[in-house]
């Protein structure tokens, strides 16, 4: 900084050069901040306009789900991220906080709805594997209703068939649900036509809701007529008539399934309406039964055992099942001192018409009427033995022409029916009646005169071992020398043995000689009476 | 202070390009000799440009912080991610050298350049008493630390071209890079425009 400066000579700085061409406007300038605004500004706008609204959805557990990361999804299509996950104040919920896009303000309304998506196994079907790497989504299906919505509650369970799928939704009542799962499918002839979407105790307790979904064009065969039934597994069942297994298909075997149909003599009416309630019944069998129209109610008291009577045994009349037995009980007389096995039963009297018989005149008898006389004539209930290996019982109605007089009101309610002991009593009572005789038999002293014969017996065998033997030693010695002295007798150099030789050979030549004569008289008859002729040689 | 002969007291023009003294054209726009550059006593209208420059990269250094700048699809979820929320990851995992240099790099060194020419713009119009020396120090550091800004960019655009694996996994870089940019090339044009001459203009004034 010492230097001073050192005044310039004029002749040593050059003149500026002139250029050709003009400056730029200066204001040009503020053009630069001016796109800068644009753009900060078109990006706000933007982001603004995309800026979608904010919901909260709540949810027992929030399991999988990450502020954001977690995306909303609808249709597989990204239409949002959560925000926030946090308690409610009661801390019982998860409150999910959601920024949506724009276009998702539609879907907000009230019966919208959002439930987490992880990965599932049910109904033998995997569900959602993709998010087992790209972990949990919350899935939406948009509802129909107009009014608007911004707080929702999750659904727990996921929805299987979003809500714009055509079909139908049905509402089945089942006594149990069996090894049915969300998602088993629905069957119709074989085909799988849908699927179960939930199911729910009813609120009494008492039955099963299961609510199906059929798909489009299958859910017009659904109609009022329709039977429901349960295609679970296996269905083995021990009936009177033996073991009977039934399987719908593999499918149906590992995941549970439901089939429909309509009987064919059912009248075929209009499709059912959305949300009919229908009876989902255990088997094919149950469900294809015609309801009976007229159900009589009846007890019959049997005074025997009825072990392997169970509920659902059929009543036979000469082997057409006519009712079939509700509960069996147990009753104890006190008067009498006797139990008795009263049987609940439920009697068809329609079945004892032939479908094909044409309408009844007014002056027939009704079924009924044709059913109480024919207990006046000798009708009787008995329990008989359908399957001697399982043991399992049924009611048979027969005439017993020869039974005595029984007490029977025809308008009672329930009916008493009349009863008749079972074959197999019968034959127990004889069983036992040769029990009984067997019984006086004096066992005990027959018992005690064996045991004194088999004493003296052994001491008999003991004398004999100690007299007896020696003597029969001495015995056989002599026994022995007299056989010696037989084999001397007979051997071949013996002169018994020659002297029977030579006796033989004398036998021998008499014979032969004995033959030349017969021969010689054959030829010479008149040899007996002239003689011998002399040989003419 | 002693008011030193200058080119402009003396009635003459330093090229800024090549240092070559000339002598003006009276009345017409003058050119240096030597390189051809345009004379100026000062850089020509120096205060608006600089201004222009300086609101257009305020104007942009907000969606450049506010935006993701990458925007990474893998198979496993879609990430979008700011400049800020890439600090506080690289803090998160420990990184935290990383995280403080480009926390330095990307945030406080746009910002300060900002903040400082702005300061040194006004100070230059409202005459403020701030001594020439310290004023000529801090516009050092701005030009100094001007091109560092970049490193974002670089790491952005180094990823992009790498991470191209389609099924699995994909990075683009978002609409914040863009104004990043925008905001560090700005700046830097700001300081170009800014004539550190008139530090002293104004200092000599007084």
């Amino acid at each position: 900084m010492s230097e001073t400066p050192r005044q310039p000579h004029a002749g040593e700085i050059p003149e500026a050069a002139v250029a050709p061409h003009r400056p730029w406007p200066q204001a040009l300038i503020w053009a630069i901040p001016l796109v800068a605004v644009l753009v900060a500004v078109s990006l706000a706008v933007q982001a603004f306009l995309e800026r979608g609204p904010t919901i909260t959805i709540s949810f027992l557990v929030a399991e999988g789900v990450q502020a954001g990361k977690t995306r909303i999804k609808y249709k597989n299509v990204d239409i949002g991220e959560v925000k926030t996950v946090e308690l409610s104040d009661d801390r019982s919920r998860v409150i999910v906080t959601a920024q949506l896009t724009r276009r998702a303000e539609s879907f907000l309304v009230d019966d919208t709805r959002f439930w987490i998506v992880r990965p599932r196994i049910a109904g033998g079907n995997v569900y959602a594997v993709g998010t087992l790497i790209s972990g949990s989504y919350i899935g939406v299906d948009i509802g129909k209703s107009s009014e608007r919505r911004r707080d929702f509650i999750g659904l727990e369970t996921p929805i299987l068939v979003p809500s714009d799928l055509p079909g139908k939704r049905f509402v089945l009542e089942a006594d149990d649900i069996g090894s049915l799962d969300l998602g088993s499918p629905v069957y119709y002839r074989g085909l799988q036509v849908g699927q179960i979407l939930s199911f729910d105790l009813a609120e009494s307790g008492k039955s099963v809701i299961v609510n199906i979904f059929v798909n489009a064009p299958y859910d017009r065969y659904v109609n009022s007529n329709t039977r429901f039934w349960n295609v679970s597994g296996i269905d083995a069942s021990l009936t009177p008539g033996g073991v009977q297994v039934n399987v719908q298909s593999l499918a149906a075997l590992i995941q549970g399934g439901l089939a429909f149909q309509t009987p064919p003599e059912a009248a075929v009416l209009a499709p059912a309406v959305e949300n009919a309630a229908f009876r989902l019944f255990p088997d094919r069998a149950a469900a294809m039964n015609l309801p009976d129209a007229q159900v009589e109610q009846a007890i019959a008291v049997f005074k025997e055992s009825a072990r392997g009577l169970a509920p659902g045994a059929p009543v036979d009349l000469l082997g057409v099942v006519i009712g079939e037995v509700v509960a069996v009980g147990i009753d104890f007389d006190g008067a009498g001192k006797s139990v008795s096995v009263p049987v609940e039963l439920k009697l068809y009297p329609n079945r004892l018409r032939s479908r094909f018989k044409t309408a009844d005149t007014a002056a027939a008898p009704t079924s009924k009427q044709v059913l109480l006389q024919m207990f006046k004539y000798g009708l009787r209930a008995q329990l008989r033995t359908a399957n001697l290996l399982t043991g399992q019982l049924y009611i048979a109605l027969d005439f017993f022409p020869n039974a005595p007089e029984a007490a029977f009101d025809p308008n009672a309610s329930p009916l008493r029916l009349p009863t008749a002991p079972g074959s197999l009593q019968g034959l127990q009572a004889t069983i036992m009646s040769i029990a009984a005789k067997l019984d006086k038999i004096p066992m005990e002293a027959l018992a005690a005169d064996l045991r004194k014969t088999l004493q003296s017996t052994n001491t008999l065998i003991e004398r004999l071992g100690s007299e007896v033997t020696p003597a029969t030693v001495a015995m056989l010695g002599d026994a022995q020398r007299a056989l010696a002295a037989l084999e001397q007798s007979l051997g071949t150099d013996a002169p018994l043995q020659q002297n029977a030789q030579e006796a033989m050979q004398e036998i021998t030549r008499a014979a032969r000689a004995l033959r030349e004569l017969t021969e010689y008289l054959e030829r010479h008859p008149e040899a007996l009476l002239r003689g011998k002729k002399a040989d003419k040689q | 202070m002693s008011a030193a002969d200058t080119a402009a007291s003396l009635g003459l023009r330093a090229c800024s390009m090549c240092g070559l003294l000339a002598r003006p054209l009276p009345a017409q726009p003058s050119y240096c000799p030597r390189c051809g550059a345009r004379l100026h006593c000062r850089k020509p209208d120096s205060g608006a440009r600089t201004w222009a420059l300086l609101i257009a990269a305020y104007v942009l250094y907000v969606p450049a912080n506010v935006l993701p700048i990458m925007e990474t699809n893998s198979l496993f979820n879609a990430q979008h991610d700011t400049i800020m929320s890439g600090i506080v990851y690289l803090w998160d995992s420990g990184s935290w050298f990383i995280a403080l240099l480009v926390f330095f790099a990307s945030i406080i060194t746009p910002l300060l350049k900002l903040i400082v020419l702005t300061l040194l713009q006004l100070s230059v119009q409202r005459r403020w008493p701030w001594p020439a020396r310290q004023r000529l120090r801090w516009y050092r550091l701005v030009v100094f630390f001007g091109r560092w800004s970049m490193l974002d960019i670089y790491v952005v655009a180094a990823l992009v071209a790498l991470m191209q694996i389609r099924a699995i996994a994909v990075i683009h870089a978002g609409p914040a890079a863009a104004a990043f940019g925008a905001v560090v090339v700005l700046t830097m044009w700001a300081t170009l425009c800014f004539d550190p001459r008139r530090l002293w203009d104004s200092a000599d004034d007084e």
